[in-house]
């Protein structure tokens, strides 16, 4: 890439992060943060980082930016105007010395790493070890996998709470239902919720599949799987699932208990975490497919929110389990 | 300068140019469904004709049915989020909108 190009994307990603920041209406602040989201990923292309860029887009841009315009419509449906209130200046300052300090702080890290230092070359004479190709999954699923493995639980609790904010008479139910009102929009959604989630599907498969030897893996297989979830159920394609069926929650705790139960079998190939000589390839396929499985279902019921459909609620959708 | 340059040269030129077109119309045009006719345009011809110089740009054929696939997945999705943004503009033209949101 071009200097040229890469100052336009540079004064593009300030650009679109300053208005996300300073305008008033809540809607365009966050359509500004998707579109920067957007740039960031392709920054991250632009360094050779095609993993975060895809895990960027997706999930920085993608679910985050559908987070967010739902959490905008449930306040203005709670009667809060989703504009940003006057604060006091010296909050204000605070916040601006903590950020720059912060910044400060990253830039000097950054700074003071030299640059032929890249983990890539402490990586590289282990990779053959693995029997897999991507050492980015090699550092998250093998050399580092006791972060994956706590990220993976961490976005479990994050799922159970959101789950907690339900109200005691809707639990177990199910959660709000994402189809929309209108009937014609329903149905082209729907149609287009029907095309895209087995489309969804085997791309995540691939995602998966392809993590092992070039840019993929379980984050952006799982997120891809949410996104057709997503639309299948913004058209009324599939129902929310009850938060008690048996199904959703094995589909919900696979992929850390899979990967868990890897781990401590580990402890039998001397230590936690290490896998058998000549099956860390089938370990590491296994554990990303059960994620991918885990975290796209996790995703999707985090953009669905708490119940607010009690177990003897309205009979909308069939129940069926998302993603497996 | 081969002849398969110039062609990505004029390809991208006109893509762009279509997006161009496009994003001007999103700007200046009155309303909802006059703004999605312009978009259309850019969506359609311009990431058409940019695909294309792409895929010529590669030469690979195993490139070109990828870049195929994105461009067929963004024309439809593009296809049902400007029917779903029309029909929320027709609803939000015959009843008033509480929310005062402009697409």
């Amino acid at each position: 890439m071009t200097a040229a190009f890469d100052i336009i994307l540079c004064l593009l990603i300030l650009g679109t992060a300053g208005i996300a920041l300073f305008v008033r209406d809540a809607l365009a602040a966050i359509a500004f943060f998707i579109a920067f989201g957007n740039l960031l990923g392709l920054a991250w292309l632009g360094l050779d980082a095609v993993n975060v860029a895809l895990a960027e887009i997706a999930l920085g841009a993608g679910v985050t930016g559908v987070l967010l315009i739902l959490a905008r419509a449930r306040l203005l449906a709670l009667g809060d105007d989703a504009t940003c209130a006057d604060t006091s200046a010296w909050l204000r300052a605070g916040a601006l010395a903590a950020c720059a300090g912060f910044v400060l702080l990253l830039a000097a890290a950054v700074l003071s790493i030299p640059a032929e230092s890249g983990l890539d070359r402490a990586v590289a004479p282990l990779m053959p070890g693995l029997g897999i190709e991507n050492r980015v999954t090699g550092v998250l699923l093998a050399f580092r996998a006791y972060d994956t493995l706590l990220e993976s639980f961490v976005l479990l609790g994050a799922l159970v709470a959101v789950w907690s904010l339900a109200p005691a008479g809707v639990w177990p139910g199910r959660p709000a239902d994402l189809g929309m009102a209108d009937g014609p929009m329903r149905r082209v959604a729907g149609s287009f919720g029907r095309f895209l989630l087995p489309v969804a599907l085997v791309m995540a498969t691939y995602l998966v599949w392809a993590g092992s030897d070039v840019p993929g893996g379980a984050f952006q297989a799982g997120t891809v799987l949410a996104g057709g979830l997503m639309v299948s159920a913004i058209g009324g394609a599939i129902g929310l699932p009850r938060s008690d069926l048996p199904g959703l929650r094995v589909a919900l705790v696979l992929g850390p208990l899979v990967f868990l139960l890897i781990g401590l079998a580990g402890t039998g190939f001397g230590g936690f975490l290490v896998y058998p000589q000549g099956l860390a390839k089938a370990a590491i396929l296994a554990i990303e497919y059960s994620l991918a499985l885990s975290i796209g279902a996790t995703l999707a019921l985090l953009v669905a929110g708490p119940n607010v459909i009690g177990p003897a609620g309205p009979a909308g959708g069939a129940g069926r389990n998302s993603g497996c | 300068m081969s002849w398969i340059d110039l062609a990505v040269l004029a390809l991208l030129g006109t893509g762009l140019a279509f997006y161009g077109a496009g994003s001007l119309g999103l700007l200046r045009f009155p309303d909802t469904a006059s703004r999605l006719h312009a978009l259309t345009k850019a969506d359609n011809l311009g990431l058409g004709l940019v695909a294309l110089a792409a895929a010529l740009h590669w030469g690979s054929l195993a490139v070109a049915a990828k870049i195929a696939l994105v461009w067929l997945f963004a024309v439809i999705a593009a296809g049902i989020t400007s029917q779903l943004l029309a029909r929320q503009a027709r609803l939000d033209g015959t009843r008033s909108h509480p929310d005062g949101d402009r697409p």
